[in-house]
């Protein structure tokens, strides 16, 4: 199923990073863009031009209009003004339909898929093979998705509704349906953030295979390594305009990531820097939360840890190892298969988020849009709504210790709203964050279990976000920080614990609570993590020198993946921190760049 | 940055928004006013204590059973076995009017409730939409209440159950006394409780309510169950006024008008939301319009029409806030 | 070094949590298991065999149940329900509701009794034509203006019952169809003892089956129901195919008014309330799922004949008041969709 793992190191390099095509004519050109929607500019003038066959990197931060700028190359929106040209003749798209007619095709960075129907219906929706009686072939249609896939080495029953596979397989079947239509043009935007490593190995051979097929990729990432790696051209937007555009490889990490975020590179590098207190905090001998054995079919496998009053446990692991479902787990919102949570001594009992709540546990979710706010409420009912009990007398709210309440909490996280009768959806989604983080505050918990805190909110938010952790944990609060961001794991916590594939793998304190440790732990699948040392990971390329083709392979993910997606390597800490800024912040982008 | 680029198209926006948020706001209202102003220009004898008194009468039951539904779909849901609450209260007046009004009612309220308790339980431990679960008992319930009368019409000779009916106090007539009571305890249920709060808040984002503690199925159970018994209540009323027990017709498409009187009263259908006394001004408003077509000799064929009107329009105007 | 040393950016978060977005990247990919199957065949044809079981045992219990008579019957009865059922099926898969079937079933069948007088062409063309502007005025309010098919479709049941009652002198006047006329001989003709109302049933369902299951346009209404946003992206016509459905869904529903007044011989005005819910519990019972993207029309066809069977049923059992009936209907609506729900929970966490 899977491509061999062990390849000859000395293969051929994947990636021919600046070696464009340069002659090459161009396929799509975007002239002028304006786009604009109710409160946002999201594109000023905005011109982009994609040569046959080369592979254009498009960067930014969120809110930079890379969304945009896709959504009008592949029809989903119309742009208000500037025009398109497709093969030097102007196009009008006025639905993704008409884009996939002239050849673009779109793999987006959520699987956008039917998952009640079948792999391979997915894959030929819309074009299906017919009879001669104009009937869909469906024994013809199964061998033909059936080949697609492996080709990219997915062995995957097409008869199967997508809805029943894993999210990095469900990405391969969008990629097949895209690069399966006759197109000129393949976009990609984040098509890597729910990959495997093989799975994206996989990607960048398809890349490889389109580019020789002289088709154009439009490839959207926050990972530069990722980029460097297989990118011709870079683009560079900002604030809905176009910055530059230019060969990769006559760029550094630097250069491009100052011209990203706008500012110098010593302040890039000053920035860099999360807005955790560098002290540790004073912590506490009794734990006042343990977990011991958490296990939940198909999800977690053994997840142990204890937390402490006074400190900020980071919960490191990579997609799919269960980090989010520990959290909630702990927080009574998932049911176990076994293991069991204390609180003080005192188990938790049954699963159910109102005890957790009660025993003093408190989770800010992941998804703060579908799990935490209420966005038709006002910033009062959202701030008050676990605490409603506790703010009535009969069942009967009231006002004044509602407001009470509120009006401390709006001051000390300084929430910008109009007023506590503003609706929480109005927000930002900093503000939106700390509306939820007042939430759980004012229920005095004894245990704050933070998932993603700072994901998808703009740096101001973030660094008050940052030091208001750090500050909780001083007042003798036990922080649960999990956090996808390696650097705000080091910096933020005191000791982190580390899960590999639904379980406790090791844990790191002290010295090691570094980044090379935590990425050598998290890599690991073998040694244990507390074992691993900065010198145990895997070297890099220098990723200052990015036009040196990385020693990869063609056939394996095996040690190409290595520079692909560690951001930092062991030598280069200046790189690493916007890098994996970027890159903790992709969730956000759709979001934000697309307000509806 | 993106609020200091959003500041000046806001702006631009605003006009045209605050219109459509008046609208929603205050349609409604403006909607009563002008028709009561038209009818007291254009139909003789419609602003009199006479008509307006048998207006309120009328539109009572309505109300009642309006304010149960408006709960519900603040929930992001929908009860479509009102009607058959309706006719199981009706069917069972006249089995327990022997032991005394006093049990029959309770009684009559009880099995109200026990529909809202299914429907509730299918919604929130099962986890059946809505319009599935409540579906069952609409066609379900009336063959019960059918059923348990044997599908006959009884006559109610019971004069306190007929004084519910026909009584009134300080002029006002009972019914009228009853829905408006009502109202004013749900207006408060929803504003000043716990418990409405979070009707409110689950319809908002049932996910994020569960996060935050909130017990979402007893709350729902608890909406559904309210639902059922007011509209047993006003079946109870109903068939007070009737005189007679008639499980094969009262209530029939009673889901229908309290829907509209939620929906053209401002609650949106997506939850999150309930508006009291908008849903009060929806029911009169559909009540007053079918009256003022009447007086003026207009067949029901155009009421309904016009009825239909209505509703379109309505949501449309509150499809604007859902896009915002 | 070990070879697989390499790890995902740690910027990588958990996104699109489709029903399979858990951690289940080291299940193998491979082919449908037998339970997964199993299950998928319960949810498909449960009903059937459920309809099977029933007449199987009422065919011992009644003698009067299995009879040629009685079961020509019971399937001329069925024929009107599941024409409009057709019709809900289509819509239900797309993931919206039609209420407005029962009023467009009465209108069609007065507009229908009304026009026979001109002859056959006219008394079809009539309520087709009008049925048919029903269902586009709805499609159009819920694809194109966006607004919710439930509430849009409640408006106009309302607007269709007053339609019909503006036709009728407010359900005053009820229009004969010409005895013996071509229109007459449609609902009331047979071949082979069956009626042409049930042949016709059975050849818009063939039609519908093989347009949902074989073609494009059948594909795009699971794509539709399923996630409408994906289907938009993949650049599927969304909103021509939700227009479709409720334009299909009022032509069928007018259809079956128009055969239902040649069978009755004249447009009755009080017949159709509630149909929609019939209908729309014929379709669920019959495994179509309530939101959408999933659902086969045979399915609904069982669904159809077991309420019919139960209806005759009861009135076999005769001491039975025939309010039994939907009590029966609204036990086994609770039954299905509550197995329904389990069969595809079970199925989620498999």
């Amino acid at each position: 199923m899977a491509p061999p793992e062990a390849a000859p190191p000395e293969a051929a390099p994947t990636a021919t990073s600046g070696t464009a095509p340069s002659a090459a004519p161009t396929v799509l050109e975007a002239r002028g863009v304006g786009k604009r929607f109710p409160g946002v500019v999201a594109l000023d003038d905005v011109s982009f031009t994609l040569r046959a066959g080369e592979t254009h990197a498009l960067v930014g931060e969120n809110g930079a209009g890379k969304s945009t700028l896709i959504k009008v190359l592949t029809g989903v929106h119309r742009p208000d003004s500037g025009e398109l040209l497709l093969s030097g003749r102007q196009v009008r798209f006025a639905r993704p339909s008409e884009a996939q007619t002239a050849g673009i095709s779109t793999i987006y960075q959520e699987v956008n898929l039917v998952p009640l129907m079948s792999v391979a219906r997915n894959i030929f929706l819309g074009r299906e093979p017919k009879n001669r009686f104009g009937l869909i072939d469906f024994p013809r249609m199964h061998a033909e998705a059936a080949a697609l896939l492996g080709g990219f080495g997915v062995t995957v029953d097409p008869r199967r509704a997508l809805g029943t596979l894993g999210i990095g397989t469900q990405q391969m079947v969008a990629l097949a349906r895209a690069v399966s239509v006759e197109a000129h043009v393949v976009v990609m935007d984040e098509p890597t953030s729910s990959l495997e490593p093989r799975e994206v190995e996989t990607l960048f051979r398809v890349i490889d295979d389109l580019r020789r097929r002289n088709i154009a990729v439009v490839y959207v990432s926050h990972r530069m390594d990722e980029l460097y790696r297989i990118c011709d051209r870079v683009t560079v937007l900002r604030d809905g305009r176009h910055i530059h555009t230019g060969p990769l490889a006559a760029l550094d990490r630097m250069s491009l990531v100052s011209m990203m975020l706008g500012r110098e590179i010593s302040e890039v590098r000053r920035h860099g820097l999360t807005s955790f207190g560098s002290a540790g905090h004073d912590v506490a001998r009794e734990p006042v939360l343990t977990a011991t054995g958490l296990v939940r079919r198909h999800q977690l496998d053994d997840v142990s840890l204890e937390l402490y009053p006074g400190e900020v446990l980071g919960l490191g692991g990579l997609l799919g190892s269960g980090r989010s479902e520990t959290a909630k787990a702990l927080a009574g919102a998932l049911s176990l298969d076994a293991g069991e949570v204390r609180v003080g001594g005192v188990p938790l009992g049954r699963s159910s988020s109102a005890a957790a709540i009660r025993a003093g546990i408190s989770l800010l979710p992941e998804d703060r849009k579908a799990e935490g706010i209420v966005p038709g409420l006002s910033v009062r009912e959202n701030i008050v709504l676990a605490a409603l009990p506790r703010l009535s007398r009969a069942g009967i709210v009231s006002r004044a210790r509602q407001d009470r309440v509120v009006d401390i909490f709006m001051k000390r996280l300084r929430i910008k709203a109009s007023s506590p009768e503003q609706k929480v959806g109005e927000l930002s989604g900093g503000n939106q964050q700390k509306v939820l983080l007042a939430r759980w505050l004012c229920l005095e918990p004894k245990v704050l279990l933070l998932d993603e805190p700072t994901r998808g909110i703009d740096v101001g938010a973030k660094a008050e976000v940052q030091a208001l952790i750090d500050e909780l944990a001083q007042e003798g609060l036990a922080v649960l920080l999990v956090s996808s961001d390696i650097e705000e794991l080091v910096e933020g916590a005191d000791r982190i614990v580390v899960l590999r594939s639904g379980a406790t793998a090791g844990e790191l304190v002290g010295e090691n609570v570094s980044e090379d440790a935590l990425l050598a732990a998290l890599a690991d699948h073998t040694a244990p993590a507390d074992a691993a040392e900065p010198a145990g990971a895997p070297q890099p390329p220098d990723p200052a020198h990015p036009g040196t083709p990385a020693p990869a392979d063609t056939a394996a993910g095996a040690a190409g993946a290595v520079p692909l997606t560690q951001p930092a390597g062991p030598g280069s800490p200046p790189d690493a921190a916007p890098t994996t800024r970027r890159a903790h912040q992709a969730p956000a982008s759709a979001a934000e760049e697309d307000p509806r | 940055m993106t609020t200091q680029a959003a500041a000046a198209p806001a702006r631009a926006t605003a006009t045209r928004r605050n219109t459509t948020a008046w609208f929603q706001e205050y349609g409604v209202y403006a909607a009563v006013a002008a028709l009561l102003l038209f009818n007291a220009f254009f139909t003789e004898h419609f602003l009199t204590v006479d008509n307006l008194r048998t207006q309120l009468i009328q539109v009572a039951p309505i109300v009642i059973v309006a304010l149960g539904m408006a709960l519900v779909i603040g929930t992001e849901g929908v009860d479509l076995s009102v009607g058959s609450a309706m006719a199981l209260a009706t069917a069972l007046l006249p089995l327990y009017l022997g032991y005394g009004l006093v049990p029959a009612l309770l009684v009559a309220l009880l099995a109200g409730a026990v529909v809202g308790l299914v429907n509730g339980t299918l919604v929130s431990v099962v986890g059946l939409q809505p319009i599935v679960a409540t579906l069952a008992l609409f066609v379900g319930g009336r063959g019960i209440a059918l059923v348990l009368a044997d599908g006959q019409l009884k006559q109610i000779v019971n004069p306190d159950l007929l004084a519910l009916g026909t009584g009134s106090l300080l002029g006002i007539p009972l019914v009228v006394l009853i829905a408006g009571i009502l109202a004013l305890a749900v207006a408060f249920l929803v504003h000043r409780t716990t418990f409405g709060r979070q009707v409110v808040a689950i319809g908002g984002n049932r996910k994020a309510a569960a996060l935050a503690g909130l017990p979402v199925k007893r709350v729902l159970i608890g909406v559904y169950v309210l639902c059922g018994a007011l509209a047993a209540l006003a079946g109870i009323l109903a068939t007070a006024r009737l005189t007679a027990s008639d499980p094969s017709s009262l209530g029939t498409l009673m889901e229908l008008s309290a829907i509209t009187a939620v929906v053209v009263g401002g609650t949106p259908l997506s939850g999150g939301s309930v508006r009291v006394l908008g849903t009060l001004a929806g029911a009169l408003l559909m009540q007053l319009l079918r009256a003022t077509l009447v007086k003026h000799d207009l067949p029901d064929s155009t009421a309904q029409i016009a009825q239909a009107a209505i509703i379109i329009a309505a949501v449309y105007v509150a499809r604007e806030r859902r896009s915002r | 070094m070990n070879p697989t040393s390499s790890l995902t950016a740690p910027g990588t978060g958990v996104k699109g949590s489709g029903p399979g977005g858990k951690a289940d990247a080291d299940r193998p990919a491979s082919g449908v298991t037998a339970a997964e199957r199993l299950l998928s065949l319960v949810q498909r044809q449960g009903v059937l065999a459920v309809l099977l079981l029933v007449v199987v045992i009422a065919s011992f219990a009644y003698p009067t149940f299995a009879t040629l008579d009685n079961s020509r019957g019971v399937l001329v009865q069925a024929s009107f329900l599941s024409i409009v059922a057709l019709g809900m099926t289509l819509v239900i898969i797309t993931g919206g509701i039609d209420l407005s079937v029962g009023s467009v079933f009465a209108l069609g069948g007065v507009l229908a009794a009304w026009a026979s007088q001109w002859g056959l062409l006219p008394a079809l063309l009539v309520p087709l034509l009008v049925c048919g502007a029903i269902g586009t005025l709805n499609g159009l309010l819920i694809a194109r203006a966006g607004m919710a098919p439930f509430i849009v479709t409640l408006a106009s049941l309302l607007g269709a019952r007053g339609l019909l009652l503006a036709f009728t002198d407010e359900g005053a006047t009820t229009y004969l169809v010409p005895k013996g006329s071509a229109f007459a001989e449609l609902g009331q003709g047979t071949v082979g003892g069956f009626g042409y109302p049930i042949l016709v049933a059975l050849a818009l369902f063939g039609l519908g089956g093989l347009i949902l299951q074989r073609t494009s346009f059948g594909q795009t209404l699971f794509a539709v129901g399923g996630s409408a946003d994906a289907a938009t992206l993949m650049g599927l016509p969304v909103a021509r195919a939700k227009v479709t459905v409720y334009v299909l869904s009022g032509l069928l529903a007018g259809f079956a008014g128009a055969l239902n007044a040649a069978r009755l011989s004249s447009g009755v005005t009080i017949i159709g309330t509630g149909m929609e819910l019939d209908a729309i519990a014929a379709v669920v019972i019959g495994g179509t799922l309530l939101v959408g993207g999933a659902g086969s029309v045979s399915g609904t066809l069982w669904g159809v004949l077991l309420l019919a069977v139960i209806q005759n049923l009861i009135n076999q059992i005769g001491s039975l008041n025939s309010s039994y009936q939907s009590v029966v209907s609204g036990g086994f609506l609770i039954l299905v969709v509550v197995a329904q729900r389990y069969v595809s929970r079970s199925r989620r966490t498999l």
